[in-house]
C-alpha cells in the first residue's frame, strides 16, 4: 500500500496554439522524492504544474495518483500549489491572506504558528502590514510559509526561488528537502536545481525527457 | 467555515478599497439625478418615468460594479487558489455573491427610495420600488457574476460582459419598473413581487454553480 507512487503520468501531451510543449511524457513519483522540472522560457513547466494541480484541462493522456485511490481519496485533499503568481491580494496583509488560503483548504490559521513561520522567513514585524507594501522577494516569502503551515502529502510549486535572496533559497531548499524526508511528494518549476538528487523532467523540443 | 471565512475576506477587501463600492451608488445617484434636469421638471411627468429611470441606472449600476467581481483575484493568482483547493466552488463563490450584494446591492436598495422620492413617484409606490429593487438586486448580482466568470481572463472582457447579460437582465427589469407603476396606478403588485422572489431564489441558488463552472472555464487555457 505505501509503496504505491503518489503520482502517475502516463503519455502526457499537450499542444498550445499548435506547438507542441510536450509528447508522450511518462513518469512514476512516489513519496519522499523531489522533483524538479527544468527547460527554457514557455517550454511548458507552468502549463505540465497547472495540469496536474487541475486547473488545466486541455491535454491528452492519463494523469493519476495511484496512493490516494486506493485510499478512495479525493486527490486534490492532499495536494497544495502554490502558482507563480503569489496568490495573495495586496490590500490584505499576509495573515489576512493566510487565513483564507488555509481556509480552502479547511484549516484554521492558528496565529501563533503563522507568526512563528513568517518570523522564520525572514518577517517579523510584517504579519500585518499590507501586502502591497511588501517587496517582491517578501510577497513569495508569504506565499512560501504555507510550507510550514499545512500538512500536505503533495506540493506543487511554481518557480519558488523566484525573487528569493540566497538565504531564501537555502531556507525553502532546506525545508523542501525535510518535507521529502517526511514522507511527501514536492514537484517544483525552476533553473535552480535543490542540491541533493532531485529527479529532472526536462521540457522543450519535443517529448520532454525524464531524467 | 469557508463561507465566513470568504464573506469576512470580501467585507475586509472592500473596506480597503472603498472606491470599488461608492462608485455604483455614485453612478446610481447620478444618472438618476440628471434626468430631471434634462428631461423636465414637471412632477407628472417624472412621475411616470420615474419606476424605469430608478431601474434602469440600477440595472446599469450593478453591470459597472459586477465587471470587477473575480478581476483583481484573477490577477493575483488567488483565483487559482481557490480553484486548486479540495472543496466545491459552490460555497466560497455564494460567500462572495452575498459579500458582492451586502457592499453594492444594499446601498443601491437603501438609496433607490430616495431617489423615487426624488422623482415625485407617489408614496404608495416608494415602498414597493424599496422591495422591487431589493429582490431585483440579487438577480442582477447573480446573473451578472455568470457573466464577469466567463469573461474574466479576456483583457477588455467589459463590453463582452454586457453583451452577455443585458438581455438575460430584460425580465428582471420589465416586472421590476412594471410593478412600480402598477403601484402608482394603485393596481395589486403582490403577484409580481413573488415573481421577483422567486426569480432571485432561482438565480441566487443556480448562479453559483454556474459561476464555478465559469471560472473553470476561463482559467482552463
Amino acid at each position: 500500500m505505501t509503496d504505491l507512487p503518489l503520482l502517475q503520468a502516463d503519455q502526457l501531451s499537450c499542444e498550445r496554439d499548435d506547438r507542441v510543449l510536450f509528447e508522450a511524457l511518462s513518469f512514476v513519483a512516489h513519496a519522499g522524492q523531489i522533483w524538479q522540472l527544468a527547460g527554457a522560457n514557455g517550454a511548458g513547466k507552468t502549463t505540465l504544474m497547472r495540469i496536474i494541480a487541475g486547473l488545466h484541462g486541455d491535454f491528452s493522456g492519463r494523469l493519476s495518483w495511484p496512493a490516494a485511490q486506493a485510499r478512495n481519496e479525493d486527490p486534490r485533499q492532499q495536494l497544495l500549489s502554490i502558482g507563480h503568481r503569489s496568490g495573495l491580494r495586496s490590500e490584505l496583509t499576509p495573515l489576512e491572506n493566510l487565513r483564507w488560503w488555509l481556509a480552502l483548504h479547511q484549516a484554521e490559521l492558528d496565529v501563533a504558528k503563522a507568526e512563528q513561520a513568517l518570523a522564520l522567513l525572514g518577517l517579523a514585524g510584517y504579519e500585518t502590514v499590507p501586502v502591497a507594501q511588501l517587496s517582491a522577494g517578501q510577497t513569495r516569502r508569504v506565499a512560501l510559509s504555507l510550507l510550514w503551515l499545512l500538512d500536505k502529502s503533495v506540493w506543487l510549486l511554481d518557480e519558488p526561488f523566484t525573487a528569493l535572496d540566497a538565504d531564501g533559497v537555502a531556507l525553502i531548499e532546506g525545508r523542501l528537502r525535510e518535507l521529502a524526508d517526511n514522507g511527501a511528494l514536492v514537484l517544483y518549476s525552476s533553473h535552480h536545481r535543490v542540491n541533493g538528487e532531485a529527479r529532472q523532467i526536462r521540457l522543450g523540443n519535443g517529448p520532454g525527457e525524464v531524467l | 467555515m469557508t463561507f465566513t471565512a470568504t464573506l469576512q475576506r470580501e467585507l475586509l477587501l472592500a473596506w480597503r478599497r472603498p472606491a470599488e463600492i461608492i462608485n455604483p451608488l455614485f453612478f446610481f445617484v447620478m444618472v438618476t439625478a440628471l434626468f430631471p434636469l434634462g428631461v423636465s421638471p414637471q412632477p407628472e411627468l417624472l412621475a411616470t418615468i420615474a419606476p424605469g429611470v430608478v431601474w434602469v441606472a440600477a440595472l446599469l449600476a450593478v453591470l459597472l460594479s459586477v465587471d470587477g467581481l473575480f478581476r483583481a483575484d484573477h490577477d493575483s493568482g488567488a483565483l487559482e487558489q481557490l480553484l486548486s483547493a479540495p472543496q466545491n466552488l459552490y460555497v466560497p463563490v455564494l460567500a462572495k455573491l452575498v459579500a458582492h450584494w451586502l457592499l453594492t446591492g444594499l446601498p443601491l436598495v437603501l438609496v433607490a427610495p430616495l431617489l423615487g422620492y426624488m422623482l415625485h413617484l407617489p408614496s404608495a409606490a416608494i415602498g414597493v420600488l424599496f422591495v422591487a429593487v431589493l429582490l431585483g438586486t440579487p438577480t442582477m448580482i447573480a446573473i451578472g457574476a455568470i457573466g464577469a466568470s466567463l469573461t474574466v481572463s479576456l483583457r477588455s472582457g467589459g463590453i463582452l460582459l454586457s453583451l452577455l447579460v443585458l438581455p438575460l437582465y430584460v425580465p428582471v427589469l420589465v416586472f421590476g419598473a412594471g410593478v412600480v407603476s402598477y403601484a402608482a396606478k394603485g393596481l395589486p403588485v403582490s403577484g409580481v413581487l413573488a415573481l421577483l422572489a422567486a426569480m432571485m431564489l432561482a438565480s441566487f441558488t443556480l448562479a453559483p454553480a454556474a459561476v464555478a463552472a465559469g471560472l473553470r472555464i476561463s482559467t482552463g487555457n
